[in-house]
């Protein structure tokens, strides 16, 4: 059995650019803006950082492929720098590299920084995925966008747990109504607008059963975070926060080509956050995990990461999520930023993202938003579509 | 004998009441008007995809080994050079050593395609040639030809064991009459004084091709049960029936109130029509319209009970949606200019390198059966994706296309780009097992419904344009009772 990183690495700075429609700031603004507060949290110089990793997804829409976007607008003095890319879970990668590389020893302090500029393509939603696909996936698979993708979810899990349309919807509504109360509160974030259950319900359709408000928003923007070995900490700041697991899992095809997938959860979560409850010891997720930041690209998707990350049992997060479990003043906060619903998703900064919410949180630094009893919070991370698709799940505390 | 020995149509999903482009066109010329409806391909169906579902028909229980050549008549492939009949083989999964070859320019193309498969099945050079007939033609708007025209397809597997219907004999004849032509940059088709097309073209020239088969054979017209006389102007194909001493009552239906004149597969089309209604023993005449007129003359045999299970004519007829919106008709043949928005403008280029390498897989819907535990796959993969099993290069081919499926999950996507939106489409379950995504053709989103029986059928994924080629794509449709 590997050890794993537990209590290996420690986060001692971070950095979030206001999400949102950036029309005025370039790749390079929002890679600086970015930095630059994550820097200054860390108290430490730009010529301490030994080695960084750079997570950015479409660079065709904005900064370009490598890591020398990154290390050019920084001017990094030769350092090592690589450029990860892993659907939209990019922004996870670039900090579980930055993770492991210190956690090796080859490095005492790394940046992982993402960005992502996704408002240049003229048109709304994500740029068209289906151009993205490989030589060979695209002559095959429909023309698909993530809404639809995950709309095949929200269809199967309807007919699984005997759903009518506007009962599966009401469900829907009330977790992303949730999500906008709480980015409401959120100076950062994109959305900030509340919106009540009817409204959700009533918004014009996307993908059925999605409506415009089940989808997140589609944004601009960048993170940053800066680690070092667990050891080294508190040489640098009184409350740095550790990682007590780190864990991806990638699609093995099987959801898109075997029948055995049940097509009502996203499989590669369940292998992720089992993981990470094994490598942090964490025995009872629904009690232990006290907030997380999931990955609400769509209501759907935080409705069965609910129940794959083992806060709800199977066809019951929906009886969670109408008895509040998951609001602020819930059990269990979920998306005390507003989630990619409203804080906005930039790919490659979304997992940088969630992190930064719990390193706030378990800083207390999180203000009107701050959770109870603050110990372990958790991000969760998908890049793709629930056929195939990389899951990171990380769980993070004091 | 040698004859039809198989037979299969196909007729699109849509219809339009002619009244509808009427009202929409017809203060431009207010003496184009004819009665009853036309059949209309669906945005994503061409010449070439309308052709493979008239012969997956026709090939209902054949096996496709047996077949050494494969025709296609069209006035209107989607390429004048890359043949159709080449892409059809592959998606129908033919073997490669046969002979294709595509009959053209003349809407009489598809009888000259079943004359030359008898001729060579006669010669020896063949056993069976699958021939296909397919139009699928633009009219301008507004235009008598809007009215006039159908899309549809039918196909017929020529043979000499087992025929349903053999071909006794034949009379051809052959004029540069020009009543109707495309130039080979033209988009339409012009078309001179119909009144000339009926009285000089047709009526002339239907009575020269059938009375010099009469003569030729020695036959009496009264002898033939169904007459296919290949005329749009339909109270002039009762006309010619009169001249050549038929009385109205032989003449096989030519299907203007239904379907429309369907250009090359016209003449196969009103014959699969006549061969579902036929009964051994019956004589049929078929006479085809064109720079001339092919005449064949037919004798059905008590094999043709063994083709009352394919669709033919009636049961795609049977199966409609009227299309209501003109424009709408107008956009799917890009005869407006429609706001595709950027998105939709986003298409990158076909790879035909890798359009070649995996053409059993996108043309053919081939995927791979581990022979270890049985997991069939789409696509075709090297390494087993059951779970449990997981064999490397254990695959053996295996083919979905004429799998029933059932659906598994849809949606119906008004953000991705569609032609028709909005974009359906899910992940299907094939029956004996397997899985993958398509696009959903051929319903309203509103009948989707989880675990619905599903079909395969091959249509245009999308039309790169800027460099001239068409991309095919199987997608699901309802499953056809």
């Amino acid at each position: 059995m590997p050890e794993g990183i537990k209590d290996k690495v420690a986060i001692i700075g971070m950095g979030c650019t206001r999400f949102g429609e950036r029309w005025e700031d370039t790749c390079s603004d929002l890679i600086v803006d970015a930095f630059k507060e994550c820097l200054e949290d860390a108290g430490i110089e730009k010529n301490d950082i030994q080695a960084a990793w750079f997570g950015t997804c479409i660079e065709e829409q904005s900064c370009g492929k490598s890591a020398v976007p990154l290390s050019n607008t920084l001017k990094l003095p030769f350092i090592p720098a690589t450029r990860v890319e892993n659907f939209c879970a990019t922004g996870s990668e670039a900090l579980r590299a930055a993770c492991y590389a210190v956690a090796s020893g080859a490095y005492d302090i790394a940046l992982a920084l993402g960005v992502e500029k996704l408002k240049d393509t003229g048109y709304a939603g994500l740029p068209d995925f289906a151009q993205l696909a490989g030589t060979d996936t695209r002559m095959i698979t429909p023309n698909f966008t993530a809404p639809g993708a995950f709309a095949t979810l929200a269809t199967r899990y309807f007919a699984r747990y005997n759903l009518k349309p506007d009962e599966g919807k009401r469900i829907l509504a009330m977790v992303s109504s949730k999500s906008h109360h709480n980015g409401a509160m959120n100076p950062k974030a994109h959305l900030r607008r509340e919106v009540t259950v009817e409204e959700v319900m009533s918004a014009p359709i996307i993908a059925w059963p999605l409506g415009l408000y089940d989808c997140c928003g589609v944004s601009d923007g960048a993170a940053a975070a800066i680690v070092t070995r667990a050891d080294m900490a508190k040489q640098f700041r009184p409350d740095p926060v550790y990682i007590k697991a780190l864990q991806i899992s990638v699609s093995s095809g099987m959801e898109l080509m075997h029948s055995s997938y049940d097509g009502t959860h996203i499989e590669s979560t369940t292998h992720a956050a089992a993981a990470a409850y094994k490598e942090a010891g964490v025995k009872n997720a629904r009690e232990e995990v006290n907030m997380a930041e999931v990955h609400d690209c769509f209501s759907i998707t935080e409705l069965v990461t609910m129940e794959d990350m083992q806060f709800s049992p199977r066809g019951k997060a929906g009886d969670d999520v109408q008895a509040g479990r998951f609001n602020l003043d819930g059990a269990q906060p979920i998306q005390p930023d507003g989630g990619l619903k409203c804080f906005g998703h930039p790919i490659g900064a979304s997992g940088l993202r969630m992190m930064y919410e719990v390193y706030k949180q378990c800083q207390g630094k999180a203000g009107p938003r701050q959770v109870k009893n603050m110990k372990l919070g958790a991000t969760h991370n998908l890049g793709g579509v629930p056929q195939m698709n990389i899951c990171s799940v990380l769980i993070a505390g004091l | 004998m040698v004859g039809i020995t198989s037979y299969g149509g196909y007729i699109p999903l849509y219809r339009m009441d002619r009244m509808t482009a009427y009202k929409a066109m017809g203060w431009l010329n207010p003496a184009a008007i004819l009665p009853g409806e036309r059949s209309i391909a669906s945005y994503d169906e061409d010449s070439v995809t309308m052709a493979v579902a008239a012969a997956r028909d026709c090939l209902k229980g054949v096996a496709k080994e047996k077949i050494d050549g494969l025709y296609i008549a069209t006035t209107t492939s989607p390429y004048k050079q890359r043949e159709g009949a080449g892409i059809i083989g592959t998606a129908l999964s033919l073997r490669p050593n046969i002979r294709t070859a595509d009959f053209t320019d003349s809407t009489k193309a598809g009888t000259g395609a079943i004359l030359s498969a008898c001729d060579a099945i006669k010669a020896g050079s063949a056993k069976n040639i699958l021939v296909c007939a397919s139009d699928l033609r633009k009219e301008r708007a507004g235009g008598y030809q809007e009215q006039l025209y159908g899309d549809g397809a039918a196909s017929v597997l020529i043979g000499d064991t087992d025929v349903i219907a053999s071909i006794e004999g034949s009379y051809s004849v052959s004029y540069d009459f020009s009543d109707s032509w495309r130039a080979d940059t033209d988009e339409f088709e012009r078309a001179w004084e119909d009144r000339w097309r009926r009285d000089e073209g047709y009526e002339r020239q239907l009575t020269e091709s059938i009375t010099g088969l009469l003569t030729k054979y020695n036959l009496n017209i009264k002898d033939f049960a169904r007459i296919v006389i290949t005329c749009h102007f339909e109270r002039a194909a009762t006309a010619i029936a009169r001249k050549v001493g038929a009385e109205p009552s032989q003449v096989q239906d030519v299907m203007m109130r239904t379907m429309g004149d369907s250009g090359a597969s016209y003449p196969l089309v009103i014959l699969v029509a006549a061969l579902e209604e036929a009964k051994p023993g019956d004589k049929i005449l078929v006479a085809s319209y064109g720079n001339g007129s092919d005449a064949l003359f037919l004798q059905v045999t008590d094999q043709i009970e063994k083709t009352r299970d394919n669709k033919g004519i009636k049961k795609w007829l049977a199966r409609k949606k009227m299309l209501d919106n003109y424009d709408k008709y107008l956009a799917w043949r890009e005869e407006i200019p429609m706001d595709r928005g950027f998105r939709g403008e986003e298409t990158s280029s076909t790879q035909l390198s890798a359009l070649w390498r995996g053409r059993k897989v996108f043309l053919g819907l081939w995927g791979s059966r581990c022979k270890k535990c049985g997991t069939p796959m789409y696509p075709a993969q090297r390494v087993c994706v059951n779970p449990d099993c997981g064999a490397i290069d254990e695959m053996e081919d295996y083919c979905f296309a004429d799998r029933k499926a059932t659906l598994f999950t849809y949606t119906s996507d008004l953000l991705a780009y569609s032609v028709n939106p909005p974009a359906m489409y899910g992940v299907v379950d094939f029956e004996g097992g397997g899985r993958f995504w398509f696009d959903i053709a051929d319903c309203d989103p509103e009948s989707l419904k989880v675990g619905m029986p599903m079909e395969m059928i091959l249509r245009i994924k999308y039309v790169e344009h800027g460099r001239g080629v068409t991309s095919y794509s199987w997608k699901a449709v309802p499953l056809m009772e």
